[in-house]
């Protein structure tokens, strides 16, 4: 999966949380919480549609390394390239 | 025989418009059944029946908008003779919301001189052709002509709908300026360490799915629920008086992205373990979004929680929303400076605001709340 291919996903599932919002308009290092005003129940739902779609596992504990669309992205990528990963 | 009115789902709520019966006569129901769908500014409500019997009439047709408390159907309790055979709905005068446009036979008489496809659309659209004039060869009246006639008239403003948002904006509004109107409040204010409740939760969330995670608001509404269990004395209504309520049903405050708030309750909190908490939260909150909620989620709560949860604001002073006799607020969790045996710390601390009705309860009243609910959050294995 490609870079802008997870971004497209990414989008997606935020603009499924906050319809009213526009989350291709995110910049790469805001905070998409923050920007997009998603409350803690929210966020978790995020996080719960990104593990069931990309088949990943996310640690409570990883949550600060997934606040911007860079690092987010990145955090994707990384747990989707590790050894082991099935989708 | 039971009678069954138009319920008051929130201080704010003067009518409520009949959208559907789920039911018809002879229909057995019981308690908890949904039998009917009323539109109020809150959207469309799911309205559940307490008692238990077979429908005997429905007195109000689906359309019908009526005040709170207007008989709306029979329900026969079985301590009657044998269920009547199924009657109409009676004819009531009632406020139809539905208005149909009335739409004239325009007759055009022969010496009015207009093209065919003027005199046509002029029919369609109910235009009086006497009234217009000619541009025309010889005056005669074009379809240009008529069509500048339409267009003012179909440009008026229908009678517009308010929006959903509009709608929950004026029950809040509603709400909030009965408060503050009728309610003395006072305020009262601590400072919760968190760190424990913090680490406990931590911990909690690694044996879970993240499904099953829990967010930290759920000690908060179980350690305020078990707090009320001690000082029974802010959990219920000023009717009349106070009336203490034996079930402790949070109503937490869930602001809609649209703007505006809805506070279901959570029925029983206290004796929800913090699991089944969270199961009540995944179930009410999209819910709350949606604007599906049932009567007994609008109309029984007996406080209201309001939590900032993440933002960094430290406070919130809540207004109580009515006939409750007080509010919970919590602001954000931050790290901050803590003194404790003479020492400096850094820990997660939350701010807890109560608002309370000062013709129910005095401080020293309050003061206990505040502080059985730190007490619980001091011991967060236990709640």
């Amino acid at each position: 999966m490609t870079e802008t291919e997870v971004k497209q996903v990414v989008e997606q599932l935020l603009k499924k949380i906050a319809p009213d919002t526009e989350p291709a308009n995110l910049q790469p290092d805001d905070d998409i919480r923050h920007t997009l005003e998603i409350d803690s129940f929210d966020a978790l739902q995020f996080v719960v549609a990104l593990d069931e779609h990309f088949g990943i596992d996310t640690p409570e504990e990883d949550y600060g390394k997934i606040t911007t669309l860079r690092n987010l992205v990145n955090y994707i990528m990384q747990k989707t390239s590790e050894p082991g990963y099935h989708k | 025989m039971i009678e069954f009115n138009m319920p008051s789902l929130g201080a704010d709520m003067e009518a409520g418009t009949l959208r559907e019966w789920l039911v018809k006569p002879g229909d057995k129901v019981k308690r908890g059944d949904i039998i009917a769908i009323v539109e109020t500014q809150k959207g469309l409500i799911d309205i559940e029946v307490f008692e238990e019997g077979f429908i005997n009439r429905l007195l109000i047709k689906e359309d019908e908008k009526v005040p709170v408390g207007t008989l709306m159907a029979l329900i026969a309790d079985g301590k009657e003779e044998a269920i009547k055979p199924a009657l109409p709905i009676l004819e009531k005068e009632a406020v139809k919301e539905k208005v149909i446009e009335k739409i004239t036979p325009v007759t055009i008489p022969r010496t009015v001189k207009a093209s065919p496809l003027a005199r046509r659309i002029a029919v369609e659209k109910g235009i009086d052709l006497t009234t217009i004039k000619g541009t025309g060869e010889g005056g005669v009246i074009t379809k240009e002509d008529v069509e500048k006639a339409i267009a003012p008239k179909e440009l008026l403003p229908a009678e517009k709908k308010p929006t959903a948002t509009e709608n929950i904006r004026m029950a809040v509004a509603a709400a909030m300026s009965k408060s503050n109107r009728e309610i003395p409040h006072y305020y009262l204010q601590t400072k919760i360490d968190m760190s424990h409740a913090l680490a406990w939760l931590a911990e909690a969330n690694k044996t879970r799915t993240i499904k099953q995670r829990l967010l930290p608001v759920v000690l908060l509404i179980k350690a305020v629920a078990k707090a009320l269990t001690e000082v029974p004395e802010l959990n219920g209504y000023w009717q009349n008086g106070f009336q203490q309520k034996s079930d402790i049903n949070i109503g937490f405050a869930i602001s809609l992205r649209t703007g505006g708030v809805m506070i279901p309750a959570i029925h029983n909190a206290d004796k929800k373990t913090p699991d089944e908490l969270m199961q009540a939260l995944n179930d009410i909150i999209p819910r709350t979004r949606a604007m599906k909620l049932k009567s007994s989620e609008l109309s029984e709560s007996t406080i209201t929680i309001t939590s900032l949860g993440e933002g960094n604001v430290e406070l919130v002073y809540g207004v109580i929303y009515p006939p409750q006799v007080a509010l919970v607020g919590f602001g954000c969790i931050m790290e901050q400076p803590w003194t404790e045996h003479g020492m400096l710390d850094v820990r997660p601390a939350i701010t807890v605001t109560l608002a309370a009705d000062h013709r129910a309860t005095d401080g020293t009243t309050g003061s206990r709340l505040l502080m059985a609910i730190n007490n619980h959050l001091q011991k967060p294995d236990m709640l």
